[in-house]
């Protein structure tokens, strides 16, 4: 059997006296779409903190496995940003965070900063302007426009990107943690704020990165609609401890999870599932 | 103001906007009266050892005159009243060059009041006029004036480029102006160095003066002790600013914002009193003197040369003049400035270059983008402090003496004054704001203790008129649907 994409085991964060995620372990496959849900404050973000190194786990062990290579990172090891080099673990924020005040097109440049690095010869070839260098920024271009197309923003490109309307700004981040190349792809709440129309048109960008490219997707998600309709597998955390592990339907059925968004009612379980 | 003619007043029939007036400016002149009663009425006077205390009043009275009528003139520009304005500052203007004052500074300020006056006018003329314009603006219009602005500053770049190379021929062209020019120069090309610090990368470096002085030590000292010349120092004294930011910049790159601004100001401080205290090394606060000057690639600029020596004017059988020396390093320092500039534009669209924007924007996210933070913003440290060592050597060279009395934060500051008024990361806003900056100081020298008061006070109205500098526009490094326009 192959390697997992990512394997979580016995993933513990504590701050202090507060323990925000307890002894949680799970698996995410390439081509696959794993979501983390629970209730507010049950760990998902901190989840994500620690895969994506801005926190440094307390206690476990986060191994990413690139698909056909043989060769598996330590997350809790790298630096934040080396994770995103090296592992290929990209990701979006709850609260966008984009270059707000660069264009569309540079936001996805800036993606692909160690490629274009590499090509500019650490920016000395680049002063010359190299053949070489031109032919990677062309490149780079192209794969820009290729995501630009696919999220429908090639024809605002050129304008800031803080002057993109909301959904189109949760679309441009999606977009530029793609341009990075990733194998795993995390994404903090993508579906937030927008419309019912633009949470569909989400489901089919996530749905093509998905089947088109293999990568792993890891979501977190309060959307239900979203969540069920895309997800392969799914991890429900309450309070810092997974409750729940399995695929929609069995979610949808499972006693733990509907007490914890619920609250203990024993008249309700019938009712939902 | 708007808002307080929305206000239901207290008496029946609302005030007329030039009752309103009065009564603001009446209010503000009791403010000055407060303000100005103790700190300008009071003055001690030192009597045969006794300190005792002297009233001013006709000053106070005097001060709050023009408050009043100041204010009187602004308040009626605010409601539209803009002729009754005028008039007031035109009596404001003329009071202060006719009549005589108690104190010179009163007469000036009365001036500047009715000036600003006349500002505030025009400026609220073309503001409804945009205001206007803009209701009635299409998409066409939008393009049109993109390509105005475009060609306004390519315009006005070429203008600048082609007054600098020419300056030197102009008839005009004596030793103050040259020097003057120099200085401009300088600064624009300190502040375009830290415009890649401050302006690119975002980071507030309140030391860049260490780095100038890195420079010109390393020359002033390599060039006496041990027989450098101006071109074999140069690269050395760049080389060693930017290692000295790198040192620097280890650690204390993991700070952010106001934390890292204290930390670069101590840095700065740290090496302006090594400078002062290591007498062995640097001289102490007698600095070090007779640095050999520049010399035309070993022709030097004097009347009468040692054996063996051509001097520059017998090289091209010219008569001597002192000015050949100062057109010489006038247009030195053009090119040095030059190259920077180039550099900075070349580098802006390299991927280090978007980098350190993104990073000035959000480093979380450049994190979360497989950026290396500290490398990425270590380069812009570097580089910057490099150019500032360029410029120290050259400031060495042509002074031909270094102390650390010219490294002070208060150089610091008016490099960092010029990045700002010109707009963060704006190339030509950055040299008018030299321009402005260095001009005017020199232009006001004859106020003398109040030069720095003028100076303030342009600082301050230009922030209010543009608080993101001069020029603030930003072009994208990299565009894929061409210019503005041509959407598919």
């Amino acid at each position: 059997m192959t390697r997992p994409l990512l394997t979580v085991e016995h993933l513990t964060m504590r701050f202090g006296g507060l323990t925000a995620i307890n002894d949680v372990s799970f698996n995410a496959q390439a081509g696959h779409i794993t979501a983390v849900i629970g209730p507010n404050g049950a760990g998902k973000t901190t989840v994500f903190n620690c895969l994506t190194g801005f926190y440094k786990p307390t206690v476990g062990r986060l191994t990413l496995t690139r698909p056909g290579g043989d060769q598996s990172f330590l997350l809790e090891r790298l630096d934040d940003f080396r994770i995103t080099k090296t592992a290929g673990v990209a990701r979006t924020f709850q609260n966008i965070r984009l270059f707000t005040g660069m264009s569309v097109l540079e936001n996805l440049m800036v993606a692909q900063h160690n490629k274009l690095m590499r090509a500019s010869g650490y920016s000395l070839l680049g002063l010359v302007g190299w053949p070489g260098f031109r032919k990677a920024e062309a490149e780079a271009v192209e794969k820009a426009r290729f995501w630009l197309n696919r999220t429908g923003l090639i024809a605002r490109a050129d304008e800031p990107a803080g002057s993109l309307p909301y959904g189109d700004q949760r679309r441009l981040e999606i977009a530029r943690a793609m341009c990075t190349d990733p194998a795993l792809l995390c994404l903090d709440e993508p579906a937030a704020g927008l419309n019912p129309r633009e949470s569909a048109e989400l489901n089919a960008l996530l749905l093509m990165i998905r089947n088109d490219y293999g990568v792993g997707l890891l979501l977190i998600e309060h959307d239900m609609s979203v969540v069920m309709e895309i997800s392969d597998h799914i991890v429900v955390l309450d309070y810092g401890r997974k409750i729940a592990e399995g695929n929609p339907a069995q979610i949808k059925s499972n006693p733990d999870v509907i007490r914890a968004y619920l609250g203990e009612d024993d008249e309700v379980e019938g009712a939902v599932a | 103001m708007a808002a307080t003619d929305l206000l239901p007043g207290p008496r029946a029939t609302p005030a007329t906007p030039f009752q309103a007036s009065l009564k603001d400016a009446a209010i503000v002149a009791l403010v000055a009266m407060a303000l100005a009663g103790p700190i300008v009425g009071l003055q001690t006077v030192d009597r045969g050892g006794m300190l005792t205390v002297d009233a001013r009043f006709t000053e106070v009275a005097v001060g709050i005159i023009i408050v009043f009528f100041g204010r009187l003139g602004l308040a009626l520009s605010d409601r539209g009243l803009r002729i009754p304005a005028y008039g007031i500052a035109a009596a404001l203007a003329a009071a202060g060059f006719l009549l005589p004052w108690p104190a010179d500074l009163l007469g000036i300020l009365a001036i500047a009041a009715g000036a600003a006056l006349v500002i505030r006018g025009l400026a609220g003329h073309y503001g409804a006029h945009r205001q206007a314009r803009a209701a009635l603006a299409t998409e066409s219009d939008e393009e049109k004036a993109d390509r105005l602005r475009r060609l306004f500053t390519r315009g006005l770049g070429f203008l600048l480029l082609a007054a600098a190379f020419l300056l030197p021929m102009m008839p005009f062209a004596n030793s103050y102006i040259l020097d003057t020019a120099i200085r401009v120069l300088t600064y624009m090309m300190l502040a375009w160095g830290l415009n890649i610090v401050i302006g690119l990368a975002g980071l507030l470096d309140l030391g860049y003066v260490a780095f100038y002085a890195v420079g010109a030590y390393t020359y002033a000292l390599l060039s006496k002790d041990h027989g450098f010349g101006f071109w074999g120092a140069l690269p050395i004294s760049g080389l060693l600013a930017a290692s000295f930011g790198v040192l620097l910049g280890f650690p204390v790159l993991r700070l952010r914002g106001d934390y890292l601004a204290i930390v670069t100001l101590g840095f700065g401080e740290i090496i302006r009193i090594v400078l002062l205290n290591w007498t062995n090394f640097s001289g102490g606060p007698n600095g070090i003197g007779s640095i050999p000057r520049l010399t035309f690639f070993g022709h030097p600029f004097v009347r009468n040369a040692p054996e063996g020596v051509v001097p520059f004017h017998q090289l091209f059988g010219i008569d001597f003049s002192p000015l050949h020396r100062s057109i010489f390093f006038f247009y030195l320092i053009l090119v040095l400035a030059l190259v920077v500039n180039v550099f900075t534009i070349r580098i802006r669209r390299l991927p280090v270059g978007r980098a350190w924007e993104a990073l000035r924007e959000d480093e979380i996210a450049c994190r979360a983008l497989g950026i290396n933070p500290t490398n990425t913003k270590l380069t812009a440290f570097a580089i910057g402090a490099m150019f500032a060592g360029f410029a120290g050597s050259f400031f060495a060279t042509t002074q031909s003496f270094v102390s650390p009395e010219s490294f002070t934060f208060l150089e610091s500051a008016m490099i960092l004054a010029i990045v700002v008024l010109g707009g963060m990361g704006s190339q030509l806003g950055v040299a008018l704001a030299a321009i402005l900056v260095i001009g005017l100081t020199e232009a006001f020298r004859g106020l003398a203790e109040y030069r720095m008061l003028v100076f303030g006070l342009g600082m301050v109205l230009i922030m209010i008129w543009r608080p993101r500098g001069l020029l603030s526009h930003r072009d994208p490094t990299i565009l894929i649907n061409g210019r503005k326009g041509a959407r598919p």
